[in-house]
């Protein structure tokens, strides 16, 4: 390649030019710091957790000499799922019904659209608050796995319908125009056609509001409330992971175990990504 | 009368007037060709004869459109006009699924569901569309592998599967290659025998090749319907000629 531009050529060009320069090592700039303050984090969690990562953390039991984080776990699992549940279908025909039944110019999308914009903007406090009132005192639920989880529900909604939504107008016209053209109705359409293949889109969305739900403390501390044990049913109180950390390092006594546990929640949301892009790649492909 | 009888049909989008007192007589069992400049209505009424432009926001149509007497926007279930009338695309549209389940797809609509009986047809169709050698050894591979030219053969497979008694092809070969197209005018021949097959062409050529009548559009209006020969040869209205010479257009 005799063509090639040496590293001593553009660095000619880029002194004729003063400003390209400075904006070039501005943009690496940023760049290596954005990188580096990343490293640091993970780094800094694993230095101070891995060492204190033991057998007796993971013990079924909590009790305050082990500050297991066993039932948390579970919890959080079970959350996810409940949340995901009540969410999940409510996201997605919301969504087919936005792209696939209500005529353009329809005003009631514009409504819908500016209702669940702002329900995403919201604070995650907020969704405590009213999960607080209505949940927990109006329907007399208590603290509990499934007021938490309605309350999450409620949090995550906006943001899978709008990534369904998104997936669903990404699938080609020609699609709908094949199936309508061998005389098949709405209904078969959407659900054989249209939605199997925006499956990949949708379950970004999914693994996103996953990550939230894993990660939310604000909006459960107030609904599901933070008994450090997996309850006997959904009725009952338990923490997530996220609210057990935030615990123990609001108490002071266990920032050892506190980190152990941010490890742990690290490895579980690196561990939910991975899965669900292998996953989608799985999906893409057949 | 033929198979299918155009009546003073107008078709407005919103305000525009995308097609003016259509009159068209289509014979069964010929290929009938649309031609005209874009945007002169050809594609428009192709659309109008399935009723397509149901899906179209603000399209209403006046007058009508009558298969075999019947008339298919007056309590004609559309679903099972577009089974009577099936249609191929401009652009190749196989689904992402296996060439098998997108043959199978339309059959499965219309609540076929044995396996023996789909594989019969599957093979049958593929066999029409003139496809059935190049791939009954990957009927279970994903049809997005077939080039653009067997993807378009494939759609016609798919069309012909629910036994359609007309094939709308909206320029069917506008994507593909010159060998590919003639594959697609052979096959289109082929299949007059069984079906009466309306065709919209940008290419004159492709309509002397494979018509049997001709219908020339301009502004929403057609202004010469004929035999192809004749429409080719002898054009009674000076705008054919026009177009036919390559005038404009």
């Amino acid at each position: 390649m005799s063509n090639r531009i040496t590293m001593g050529e553009k660095m000619k060009t880029y002194l004729k030019h003063p400003g390209s320069l400075i904006l070039m090592l501005l943009v690496m700039l940023a760049a290596v710091l954005t990188f580096i303050v990343l490293l640091f984090l993970i780094a800094y969690i694993l230095i101070n957790g891995v060492p204190h990562i033991k057998p007796s953390l993971f013990s079924l039991h909590y009790t305050s000499e082990n500050a297991s984080l066993m039932p948390a776990l579970i919890n959080t699992i079970i959350m996810t799922l409940l949340s995901l549940l009540v969410a999940v279908p409510f996201g997605i025909f919301s969504a087919i019904f936005l792209v696939e039944y209500a005529g353009r110019g329809n005003r009631f999308i514009g409504v819908i659209r500016l209702t669940t914009e702002t329900l995403s903007g919201i604070p995650s406090i907020v969704y405590g608050l009213f999960g607080m009132l209505f949940f927990v005192n109006t329907l007399e639920w208590g603290f509990s796995l499934l007021a938490g989880a309605f309350t999450l529900a409620i949090m995550i909604l906006p943001l899978i319908m709008r990534t369904t939504e998104e997936a669903l107008k990404a699938v080609p016209d020609t699609y709908r125009e094949g199936s309508f053209g061998v005389g098949a109705g709405k209904l078969r359409t959407v659900f054989r056609i249209v939605l199997p293949s925006a499956i990949p889109g949708i379950l970004a969305g999914v693994i996103l509001a996953v990550g939230r739900i894993v990660g939310e403390t604000a909006a459960l501390i107030y609904t599901a409330g933070t008994v450090a044990k997996v309850p006997s049913s959904v009725m009952g109180s338990g923490r997530t992971l996220a609210v057990h950390m935030y615990n123990l390092s609001s108490e002071g006594l266990y920032m050892d175990q506190a980190y152990a546990t941010a490890v742990v929640l690290l490895v579980l949301v690196v561990g939910i990504n991975t899965l669900s892009s292998v996953v989608a790649r799985k999906l893409t492909k057949a | 009368m033929g198979k299918i009888s155009v009546k003073n049909l107008d078709l407005y989008y919103g305000d525009f007037k995308a097609l003016k007192g259509i009159n068209l007589e289509i014979e069964a069992n010929k290929i009938t060709a649309f031609i005209g400049p874009s945007g002169c209505g050809k594609s428009t009424l192709l659309k109008s004869i399935n009723r397509m432009n149901d899906l179209v926001e603000g399209c209403r149509i006046e007058g009508e459109i009558l298969l075999d007497g019947e008339n298919i926007y007056k309590g004609m279930d559309v679903n099972l006009l577009r089974k009577r009338v099936g249609m191929v695309f401009q652009k190749p549209n196989p689904f992402p699924m296996s060439i098998y389940d997108n043959i199978a797809y339309g059959p499965r609509t219309h609540g076929i569901r044995s396996k023996s009986k789909l594989d019969d047809i599957v093979e049958k169709s593929l066999r029409n569309a003139a496809i059935w050698e190049e791939c009954k050894d990957r009927l279970k591979k994903s049809a997005l592998g077939m080039s653009g030219g067997q993807q378009q053969r494939l759609c016609i497979a798919r069309a012909l599967a629910v036994e359609p008694e007309v094939l709308l092809m909206d320029e069917p070969t506008s994507a593909l290659d010159p060998i590919s197209t003639s594959k697609i005018e052979d096959l289109a021949m082929e299949l007059k025998k069984d079906y009466t097959i309306v065709m919209v062409t940008h290419n004159m050529q492709q309509a002397v090749r494979v018509s049997d009548n001709t219908a020339f559009f301009l502004l929403g209006e057609v202004v010469e319907y004929n035999d192809t020969e004749k429409l080719f040869s002898i054009p009674a209205d000076k705008r054919t000629e026009d177009y036919i010479t390559g005038r404009f257009g």
